[in-house]
């Protein structure tokens, strides 16, 4: 059933679309390097980086579309690419 | 830059939307929202970010959404602040400060959405217009606009054995919505965040219209990797070549001065939409580029 | 309290506007509707009616503004003719797609080119099939309720779609006729506040209004539209009756009005104020023995279908006046409209009163005359110069 004049209610629903599957590198995180400069995080395109209950920033692999902005953008390397296994 | 939690963690533009790799529109939605925060209205205009955020029965947007058509953005949203404006009469929205955001690329600003902004604009209301320019109708596979800048090759102005790609200078929409005379005007890029959040969080605060024009790059459009989004966007300002400023109440202000100026050609090579041109085509840019540093005092 | 005044039909469309407690009115002027926009920022500048008056720069501007407000969940009113209404029309679609009960006075008005600022009907039949309803008034009076009417219909939470009343030209806009105000407490009470439950842009509960229609909903919603836009002729009934119960004037059963078709054997069809031209004609006639009947759309869109073939049931000779013309076609929408629904029955079209072209007595009875020995489809354009 499509709603009335295809009104969407729920808020934020494309969480919904998996986005992760587009990659074809994959950025990985070493938190020890990280001086939390919050690059990566807020030029991420897909908003896919975040604060864990550590302070720390993780990467959620379900969205992220492997663009490495976050790899290029980190002052201090400590974000670097892999190719993607599938 | 290294403070803890600089930027707001609240997030009003979900992930899982179908923008490409690396897209420039997405940081503009993410950061303006973090920006203005939960109470915005966004009205969207035709394009890349309008399509590739809401394919029904999905949406990436958690605050409140509406999409009519390309050119009446700033129709929309005028009514948009008068219905509220009503709203509060009866009551509704006690003490609050809603903001209305318009956001369209520069197709629809600058061209098809150009009377309605202006009417808009003149008839001062109270709104945040964010221009995401990415310098071509990117939708419809870069076909140039008027925001599309001298001798950049487009789909509807290739590059040519006779042609240099788009034959016309950039329109100057900043400089245009001043000229309406309203309370806020600013240019800012993604590339950044601290200068483009903080002018759209003013733009929230002043009462009546306030423009903003965001330069976003374009990996299809622009032809570069999409790692490379934020880094172009950074040239185009250290270039000199897109000023970071605000005008305020009519005073003008260079928010971003680079220490030195870097070349041109450093911009331009890492972009297939420029590939075609000859040292002496880019020459004639930053001959152009230079003239209007030094008017801004770019030095 | 109810009182009488003698006013044109655009300032009639102004005073229901205003008893309607409209709440956000954009309004850009075109002959012959402006003495409408005019007036009601007069109300406002007067501080007679407490609503947000937007001095757009264009009817498409117009429209969209309209949309921007009814989507944030407020009553919203416009009034345009002609050239005005077709810039509006890509938002036309737009604000039935949207479900948005914005309620519009087309002043009824010929398109370019040439240019021609006199009455027939192209303009609003030309966005017949946007997914608007399309009330056509006869006179000022019922023009001012046919405005309180459209909000009560659009609003009804069965239907949810902007609504036109659309009045001729000059004929109405310009002519002073004497129109019984209701009261104002009274309309309000009526017609309640406008709380729309499916559409409101409301930061305390986000949704998305307008997103991208996949095949997999798009035909989905037309349907919906379309059911909408013919179950809202059972509304538009209820409320013709209800306006009655309330304010003692009602037209026909809300979508047609039959006038002498009781053993009348040739039958005019028709909207507008022409029709009132047509009951003078058919009183005259009467007098010398002679039984026309008249069938009056007052409800174009929808189109009451059932009720053509009901009440022109008895007639043989079916004289459809038109003022517009599907060029190409040689007929008017009306006239195609009722030849498309009246089986086995002698249907003639009458091309009338293009650009302002007078549309006079002598000329119904013409038509009367044609009609009765004419062959079933036939066109006749009307008050042609040689
Ligand atoms: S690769 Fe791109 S999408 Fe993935 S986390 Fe980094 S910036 Fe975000
Ligand atoms: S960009 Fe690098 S240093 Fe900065 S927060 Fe991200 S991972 Fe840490």
């Amino acid at each position: 059933m499509v709603t009335i004049a295809a009104i969407i209610y729920e808020p934020g629903s494309t969480t919904k679309n998996k986005t992760g599957s587009w990659r074809t590198f994959r950025p990985i995180m070493d938190n020890k390097k990280c001086i939390k400069c919050e690059n990566c995080y807020i030029f991420c395109p897909e908003g896919t980086i975040y604060e864990d209950e550590n302070g720390d920033f993780k990467i959620n692999y379900d969205y992220c579309k492997g663009c490495l902005i976050c790899v290029n953008e980190c002052p201090v390397n400590a974000l670097t690419s892999i190719r993607e296994e599938k | 830059m290294m403070n803890k939690k600089q930027f707001p963690r609240e997030e009003y533009f979900a992930p899982g939307h179908r923008g490409c790799a690396g897209c420039g529109a997405s940081i503009v939605a993410r950061m303006a929202l973090k920006a203005i925060g939960r109470d915005t209205i966004v009205v969207n205009s035709t394009g890349c970010l309008e399509v590739f955020t809401t394919p029904y029965p999905e949406t990436a947007w958690k605050v409140p959404w509406i999409h009519t058509a390309f050119e009446c953005a700033g129709a929309v949203a005028g009514g948009i602040e008068r219905a509220i404006k009503a709203l509060k009469k009866r009551g509704k929205y006690k003490g609050r400060k809603l903001v209305v955001m318009p956001i369209s690329g520069d197709g629809g600003t600058a061209d098809i959405g150009f009377q309605s902004l202006s009417g808009a604009l003149e008839r001062g209301h109270d709104m945040v217009y964010i221009m995401y320019d990415n310098e071509a109708y990117m939708n419809t596979g870069v076909q140039r606009s008027s925001s599309t800048p001298l001798f950049a090759s487009a789909t509807t102005a290739p590059a040519g054995k006779i042609s240099k790609g788009e034959n016309n200078p950039k329109k100057d929409m900043a400089m245009i919505a001043a000229a309406h005379g309203i309370p806020y005007v600013a240019t800012a890029c993604i590339s950044y965040p601290e200068d483009f959040m903080r002018k759209v969080k003013k733009a929230s605060d002043i009462e009546g219209p306030a423009f903003i024009q965001v330069l976003q790059p374009c990996t299809v459009g622009w032809g570069y990797s999409t790692e490379n989004t934020i880094k172009i966007g950074r040239l185009a300002v250290e270039t000199g070549l897109f000023p970071l400023y605000e005008i305020e109440n009519g005073d003008f202000k260079i928010t971003y001065k680079p220490a030195k100026r870097k070349p041109l050609k450093e911009y331009i090579k890492m972009q297939k939409r420029y590939r075609h041109l000859t040292d002496e085509d880019i020459e004639i840019l930053q001959k152009n580029i230079d003239e209007k540093c030094k008017l801004l005092g770019l030095e | 309290m109810e009182k009488t005044d003698i006013v044109t039909g655009t300032i009639a469309a102004a005073m229901a506007a205003k008893l309607s407690n409209v709440e956000v009115i954009a309004a850009y002027p075109i002959t012959p509707q402006t003495h409408c926009v005019e007036t009601l920022a007069k109300y406002v500048a007067n501080g007679e009616l407490d609503a947000e008056f937007v001095k757009v720069e264009s009817e498409h501007s117009a429209m969209a503004t309209c949309i921007g407000a009814s989507a944030t969940g407020v009553r919203t009113f416009t009034a345009t003719a002609s050239q005005g209404l077709a810039l509006m029309h890509e938002m036309l679609y737009i604000a039935s797609g949207m479900r948005l009960p914005i309620v519009m006075l087309n002043t009824n008005r010929a398109l370019s080119a040439p240019i021609n600022i006199w009455c027939d009907q192209q303009d609003s039949i030309t966005e017949r099939d946007t997914g608007w309803i399309q009330i056509y008034a006869e006179d000022n009076q019922e023009t001012l309720d046919s405005v309180i009417q459209a909000f009560k219909i659009a609003e009804d939470e069965d239907v949810l779609l902007p609504v036109m009343v659309n009045i001729d030209g000059f004929i109405l806009t310009h002519t002073v006729e004497p129109v019984v105000i209701p009261d104002e407490e009274k309309v309000r009470e009526y017609l309640g506040v406008y709380e729309p439950k499916h559409a409101y842009l409301d930061p305390d509960k986000p949704i998305t209004q307008g997103p991208v229609g996949v095949p997999e909903c798009y035909m989905e919603t037309r349907k919906d539209l379309n059911d909408a836009i013919e179950g809202s002729k059972e509304v538009i009934k209820r409320v013709n009756e209800e306006y009655y119960k309330l304010f003692n004037r009602k037209y026909g059963n809300g979508l047609v009005e039959g006038y002498n078709l009781e053993n009348a054997d040739t039958v005019l069809v028709s909207m507008g104020s022409v029709c009132g031209t047509i009951k003078y004609v058919i009183n005259k006639l009467k007098e010398k023995g002679k039984n026309i009947g008249l069938l009056r759309i007052r409800t174009y869109r929808p189109f009451p279908k059932e009720d053509v073939v009901e009440m022109l049931k008895d007639a043989n000779n079916v004289a459809v006046l038109d003022k517009n013309i599907s060029l190409g076609f040689n007929m008017g929408a009306l006239g195609i409209d009722v030849s498309s629904v009246l089986k086995n029955k002698k249907v003639c079209n009458y091309i009338v009163g293009l650009g302002g072209r007078d549309i006079t007595p002598q000329n119904i009875e013409e038509i009367i005359n044609h009609v009765e020995g004419a062959k079933d489809g036939e066109t006749k354009w009307i008050n042609l110069r040689e």
